[in-house]
């Protein structure tokens, strides 16, 4: 029997865990004793009419925050991505495939209902109904059922068996709402904190839950969470003092926040990267010369220290990022070679060929990653025309259409969902169109193994394949980077999104 | 004077107007067209942008069913328009809530800001236009020339850039964003608008002073200035009583075309102070693809433009003799 969760996790053993996680990732700002009070407003990158208090229609880092202010999942994340139990006290699974799960008692909704198994069930499910209109839809199609085994108590079946489903859990789309709740004009949460107001595109106000689950969190009174979609007034908002926190901080102006003494930045390293595309039905950027090519063309170093100021991390042609427990160390990092670019080039038979790359601000600094990479296969002998699109309509105009193309993938919170969404043969997003029989029977194989030794190996060789055979350059991860008032203590970095991956509510207190 | 004559007298230019509104409504039609085939060339439809990128095909067509998207776009038009002719916008494809609801939220923020803008700016502008057009050629034309010219040539963004850092970052006396609380104070509500107000105001003032001085400077070139001015009237009373009710005409213009351009043009003050807008929504509708509000802002922008300068030039035409004679 595998415990994915530790049973007697007591409060003090999860805090006690949080508290570990923020001095390993060294943003030293968990100190002090929290205190209840304070009102921040708290600046985003994005809102617009499709905000939604729905948890699975959420689309953008502000729509993520706004959800897990309001509701709780069944799991958390620690920040090392494993789940910390949520409003599950256990979760237990013999096969990874049938899941016993066992509510936390005394938990209450904000318009005063207890949460039972009733309401757990229907949250998980309703991902798999159409008319929910469910961002993870397919996610969720590995939801075989959920069936109420007591009143807080579930037994959650799989189609297939997928060892992560703690982690999985803990992202916004599968927090918990009520039983039956269709209409998300008003929200109905467990979380930390009860919704005031809140107007699409404009602002969300969240007041503190006095009942919260967790007892004596969260701290703060009231939080005020509005968006600005300019960088340099999003600065330039938290440098005077209008909000308190804000994400997204680039490169450029981490100097001016660090030089403010009344403010301080946090990077949250992350598997975040900007890849560029090679399509396999292309007979020029199918080749596999042609593709080792353009690895062995990615300037890693000048594009960390250049584009991304050092806010970066090297990455090796694959998406799994050096701080994963299942980074693979032993591939040798590809280096910058433009003479073994050229001998690839020369075997292909494309030396002196002309190409056309396609980049755009859609897809973060890949205008700029297109210039260099320009600039060194001109002098390895090819031709490249970089053609920069607008943001708008690019993912649906541009993005894999084009032989040579840029992508942007956000982290995602386990191995198997990166792989399987953006690597598997026939995945929507196989961005280079790539077809390794190896690579998915591994990928199936992964899931099926309860040994994680086993797994790491699994997916190590998984790495490697996509180094060595996969479609696309992967030249870097990038960090994400929020600024905050020094008042504002207990932020720590969770590597999937700024904010503490959009949870930073309970954890944050005010300390003036 | 009878009843009969002072119709007769009204006719001319009533009848005018009511073609002018008839105009406006052609116009208004013929945008609609413009708009609706424009942004169905746009590539992605709002099923697409509401999906996003991991969407399966099976999904963005269901989606693009219930919205009514797999529908051809002459008929989706005729469906509009039907809508419009009772007054009523349609469904936001986005938000899944009526488009008059999501207007009524911004529209009150536009006309806030449009109107203090306005407020602002006209006095401003009557004073240098007037003051440079008397002092014509010497040194404080000269000063109010290059004043201007360089309030017209500097981008908005520039301007509020500049403001917000000297005002927000550095001396910390008003706030970075437009945030106006839900029941504001006077102190709280001035802060707010202060730096988006004043930023509008360089563009309009600048260019409404222009206007107004080259509107007067016209007016100064003619005989019956200098008749005035023969016969011993004041410079004040010169300028009060008889050239601007002349140049009224050509000024009331300038005026609506600057009110209009405040109302719908303040997109890049909305950006920098984040400040919930009309014109923000409209950007916003375009890039998810929300037609009936796009449509609704467009048709809203549109309209007033139109009626401010069906407004102007009824007031040159009632303000001058010939026109009015029709």
């Amino acid at each position: 029997m595998v415990d994915v969760i530790s049973t007697d996790l007591s409060r003090r053993m999860l805090l006690g865990g949080l508290a570990a996680g923020a001095t390993l990732s060294g943003a030293g700002a968990v100190t002090g004793r929290p205190r209840i009070g304070g009102r921040i407003r708290v600046a985003s990158i994005a809102a617009s009419t499709a905000d939604t208090l729905d948890p699975a229609k959420g689309n953008l880092s502000t729509d993520f925050m706004r959800l897990y202010l309001i509701y709780s999942g069944l799991t958390q994340y620690d920040g090392q991505l494993r789940a910390l139990p949520g409003l599950a006290e256990r979760i237990e699974t013999r096969d990874n495939i049938v899941w016993h799960i066992r509510l936390r008692k005394g938990v209450h909704f904000h318009n005063g209902k207890p949460l039972t198994a009733d309401d757990v069930v229907y949250s998980l499910m309703r991902h798999r109904d159409p008319a929910t209109g469910s961002k993870v839809q397919a996610v969720a199609e590995q939801f075989a059922g959920a069936r109420r085994t007591g009143p807080l108590e579930l037994e959650f079946r799989l189609t297939g068996p997928n060892p992560d489903l703690p982690v999985i859990l803990a992202q916004p789309h599968f927090l918990i709402v009520e039983n039956g709740r269709r209409d998300f004009s008003v929200a109905n949460g467990t979380g930390p904190f009860i919704c005031r107001a809140f107007a699409p595109g404009i602002r969300t106000v969240v007041r503190r839950n006095p009942n919260y689950w967790k007892p004596g969190r969260p701290y703060l009174e009231e939080i005020e969470v509005i968006a600005i979609p300019d960088e340099i007034s999003r600065v330039n908002a938290l440098l005077s003092g209008d909000v308190q926190m804000i994400n997204a901080v680039s490169p450029g102006s981490v100097k001016r926040v660090r030089a403010s003494p009344n403010h301080s930045f946090m990077e949250t390293k992350s598997g975040l990267f900007t890849d560029l595309i090679m399509r396999r039905e292309h007979p020029v950027t199918g080749n596999r010369d042609f593709v080792l090519a353009m690895k062995y063309l990615q300037d890693r170093e000048l594009i960390k220290r250049a584009l991304f100021r050092g806010y970066a991390t090297i990455a090796n042609d694959h998406p799994v990022p050096p701080f994963s427990p299942y980074y693979n160390p032993d591939i040798p990092q590809r280096p910058f070679d433009p003479d073994r670019a050229r001998f690839h080039l020369k075997r292909a038979g494309l030396l002196g060929a002309r190409l056309a790359v396609y980049a755009s601000p859609a897809a973060n600094m890949s205008v700029d990653m297109a210039s260099i990479l320009q600039e060194h296969a001109a002098q390895a002998g090819l031709k490249l025309a970089v053609n920069r699109v607008p943001s708008d309509g690019y993912w649906a105009t541009h993005w894999m259409k084009h032989p040579l193309t840029f992508g942007n993938t956000n982290p995602r919170p386990t191995v198997d969902l990166m792989f399987s969404l953006f690597f598997q043969s026939k995945a929507l997003a196989n961005e280079s169109g790539w077809n390794n029989a190896r690579f998915d029977r591994l990928l199936l194989e992964a899931r099926r193994s309860t040994d994680e030794a086993k797994r790491k190996e699994i997916y190590g060789e998984m790495q490697w394949l996509v180094h060595e055979y996969g479609g696309v350059a992967i030249p870097a991860f990038q960090s994400l980077m929020d600024g905050f008032d020094r008042r504002l203590k207990g932020i720590f970095p969770i590597p999937l999104g700024g904010f503490m991956a959009y949870t930073f509510g309970e954890h944050v207190w005010w300390d003036a | 004077m009878s009843a009969a004559a002072v119709s007769s007298r009204w006719r001319g230019p009533l009848r005018l107007i009511a073609r002018r509104i008839g105009l406006a409504l052609l116009t208004l039609l013929l945008v609609s067209m413009v708009i609706f085939t424009i942004s169905g060339l746009l590539p992605g439809d709002a099923a697409q942008e509401v999906l996003g990128q991991t969407a399966t095909p099976e999904q963005v067509a269901a989606l693009r069913h219930e919205m009514g998207l797999d529908q051809p776009g002459p008929v989706r038009y005729v469906r509009w328009l039907q809508g419009m002719m009772v007054g009523d916008p349609g469904q936001s494809l986005v938000a899944n809530k009526p488009v008059a609801d999501i207007i009524s939220e911004r529209l009150p923020n536009t006309l806030t800001l449009a109107a203090l803008s306005a407020l602002v700016s006209l006095p401003f502008a009557f004073l240098i236009g007037i003051a440079s057009a008397i002092a014509r050629g010497r040194k404080l034309d000269r000063a109010l020339n290059i004043l201007t010219l360089s309030m017209v040539a500097l981008p908005e963004f520039l301007v509020a850039t500049i403001a917000v850092l000297i005002f927000a970052v550095e001396l910390l006396w008003l706030p970075s964003i437009a945030l106006v609380p839900q029941d504001p104070s006077f102190g709280q509500f001035v802060r707010a608008y202060a730096m988006p107000v004043m930023v509008l105001a360089v563009g309009v003032v600048a260019q409404l002073g222009r206007m107004i001085r080259a509107a007067i400077i016209a007016e100064l070139d003619r005989p019956y200035v200098e008749m005035a001015r023969l016969k011993g009237v004041s410079q004040n009373r010169l300028i009060v009583r008889h050239v601007l009710p002349n140049a009224v005409g050509p000024i009331v213009n300038a005026m609506a075309l600057s009110l209009s351009y405040l109302f719908g043009g303040a997109i890049i003050v909305e950006t920098i102070f984040s400040y919930p807008g009309l014109a923000s929504l409209m950007v916003n509708a375009v890039t998810s693809r929300d037609m009936p509000l796009l449509q609704a802002c467009a048709m809203i922008f549109c309209a007033t433009y139109l009626l401010l300068v069906l407004i102007a030039d009824t007031i040159a035409i009632l303000a001058n003799p010939r026109l009015r004679q029709g």
